[in-house]
């Protein structure tokens, strides 16, 4: 379903992202794990088109999304969930989630996202009219995934969804992610934290210094000496 | 206190005109984090207008209300052109360039817009035709006209409706939230470059409105006029708090009416030495302490990221 060919990303001289090939399939998670600054959150904004390639192509459902216009990327059915939640900390959560909606006019269709999504987060239906800056960061990462389903995606890229989340809220939040995954959609998850990433996940990628040095089935990885003695601590 | 009530019927009715021309500079800064310098020379362009359209008809006969209407909606097109064109041609270009080089074309848009009106209506004052009756009212002492009282009331439903725009529909949702994330309001398929051109569209459209107002009220205008006006409308903006549309609205009335009571009173307490032709240094004294004390203005909530 996506498609990842040879895309570099670089910041003036500096290569954040060195040619890294990768693909998730339709209705598949697929993990992409490294230590900070290995390029995982460029290769997604390259992906969504925050920032330009500076070289390689993406490719979603047969189509070629290199260049498209960044307000495109959400029509085409790609959602993003970016690093540090991103919410709008000045528009109640109600108009956060409306504008989650915001490329799509079928009205009756987005009441029904709306309660599915106070199903997901029943934490959000409370706080329905609060300012979204006032909202603690677990609460803001629920928002903020809740925002992105409301665009009724074909696909998800979650940026760090644990970030700074106490564990019992990296639970809850995880929980969600299964069940939305449960319902067949494609997933592309980042995650520092590689075990919950690859228990969570079909298949995953191991990324350092802007490059893809390993990947496989999520099983394998958890079991790989490498990636146990890198990331799981071991 | 005739003269106190007197000077705040007139601070009011400056300050709905600074007001409006405030929310101009505010939108287009609440959004993009640039100051609009040419924005002062877009309401002298539409008081222009305004004034070739309007007596061109009277002259042929139409009556003047229709006159005037005609003359209001052109100069609001002729405005709302202007505004997008602006941020199409100068600014646009410019959206990655560092800070300064925006501010110093908008200076530049200023310089040249006040020559092409010299060009076009010439050096010389002209005269705003008599649009509506001069009626008088009084009140507790204090007169004013019909023209003070359309220009508060007209000013009040316009912003009501801004109001209305910006916090209960679609393309305002859009706006606020691009003015508060601008990547994240793209991922969710805002196009920045419209929600930008929007607000140079509707802060230009009140500016013509505001332009035609003081035009009305004043009955002259001259290629120069923008230039003041715009900066004491900054200064509204910034008294506000810029970026901020109650702010905006606040702060124009405010500056207005400071500068109304300071010209009523300039030569009881100076023992006559100053004449309330000295007015205008109120706007200035405003400026200056609001930017030593509160840069962020009155309703401003934070200071320094922008601009
Ligand atoms: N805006 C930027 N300007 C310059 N360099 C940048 C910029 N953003 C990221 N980089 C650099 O690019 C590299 C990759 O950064 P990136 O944010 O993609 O890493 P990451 O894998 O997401 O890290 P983390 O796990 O800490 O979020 C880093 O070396 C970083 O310093
Ligand atoms: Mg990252």
């Amino acid at each position: 379903m996506l498609e990842v060919t040879g895309l570099r990303v670089a910041y003036g001289g500096i290569q954040a992202v060195r040619s890294i090939t990768f693909h998730v399939n339709e209705g598949e998670m697929v993990a992409l794990i490294g230590a900070n600054g290995a390029g995982k959150t460029s290769t997604l904004k390259a992906i969504a088109r925050v920032l330009d390639a500076a070289g390689g192509d993406v490719h979603f459902c047969g189509e070629k999304i290199t260049r498209i216009a960044p307000h495109d990327v959400i029509r085409q059915g790609i959602a993003l969930v970016p690093e540090g939640r991103g919410v709008f900390p000045r528009l109640t959560v109600a108009e956060n989630l409306a504008m989650g909606a915001f490329v799509r006019n079928d009205a009756v269709d987005i009441e029904k996202d709306l309660k599915m999504v106070f199903g997901y987060f029943p934490r959000l239906k409370e706080r329905e009219a609060q300012l979204a800056g006032t909202l603690s960061g677990g609460e803001q990462q629920m928002l903020a995934i809740g925002r992105a389903l409301m665009s009724r995606p074909r696909m998800l890229l979650l940026d760090e969804p644990s970030m700074g989340l106490a564990p019992i809220m990296v639970q809850k939040i995880f929980e969600v992610i299964r069940a939305v995954a449960a319902q067949g959609m494609t997933i592309l998850l980042i995650e520092q934290n590689a075990k919950l990433a690859l228990e969570t996940s079909q298949r995953g990628y191991v990324m350092e210094s802007g490059e893809i040095t390993l990947h496989g089935a999520a099983g394998d990885l958890l079991n790989d000496p490498k990636v146990r003695a890198a990331y799981l601590g071991e | 206190m005739d003269i106190f009530l007197q000077q705040i019927i007139n601070g009011l009715v400056q300050g709905s005109i600074y007001a409006l021309v405030a929310l101009g500079y505010t939108m287009v800064y609440g959004i993009m984090g640039l100051i609009n310098f040419a924005h002062g020379e877009v309401v002298m362009i539409g008081t222009l207008v305004a004034i070739s359209v309007a007596g061109t008809l009277i002259k042929a006969g139409v009556p003047v209300a229709l006159a005037g209407v005609n003359g209001l909606a052109a100069a609001v097109l002729v405005c709302m052109a202007l505004g997008w064109g602006l941020e199409r041609i100068a600014y646009r270009p410019l959206r990655n360039a560092p800070r300064l080089t925006p501010l110093i074309t908008a200076i530049g848009m200023s310089i040249v817009l006040q020559n092409v009106a010299m060009i076009v209506w010439g050096r010389n004052y002209l005269t705003f035709p008599h649009l509506l009756p001069k009626v008088n009212f009084e009140f507790a002492g204090a007169h004013f006209t019909a023209i003070q009282v359309m220009i508060v009331g007209v000013s009040g439903l316009t912003m009501a409706g801004l109001v209305f725009l910006v916090y209960r529909t679609r393309l305002g949702m859009a706006m606020r939230a691009t003015a508060q994330n601008p990547q994240v309001a793209s991922l969710m398929g805002v196009n920045s470059n419209r929600v930008i051109s929007a607000a140079f569209v509707i802060g230009s459209a009140l500016g013509a409105l505001a332009g035609v107002m003081v035009g009305t009220y004043y009955e002259i205008a001259h290629y120069q006029m923008g230039f003041m006006l715009g900066l004491k409308a900054f200064t509204a903006a910034v008294l506000g708090g810029i970026g901020n549309l109650a702010g905006a609205m606040a702060g124009g009335i405010l500056l207005g009416i400071i500068e109304a009571l300071g010209a009523g009173y300039i030569g009881d307490l100076t023992g006559g030495f100053f004449g309330s032709h000295y007015q205008d240094i109120f706007a200035f004294i405003v400026l200056i302490v609001v930017l030593m004390f509160k840069p962020s203005g009155l309703f401003g909530e934070k200071t320094g990221d922008r601009a």
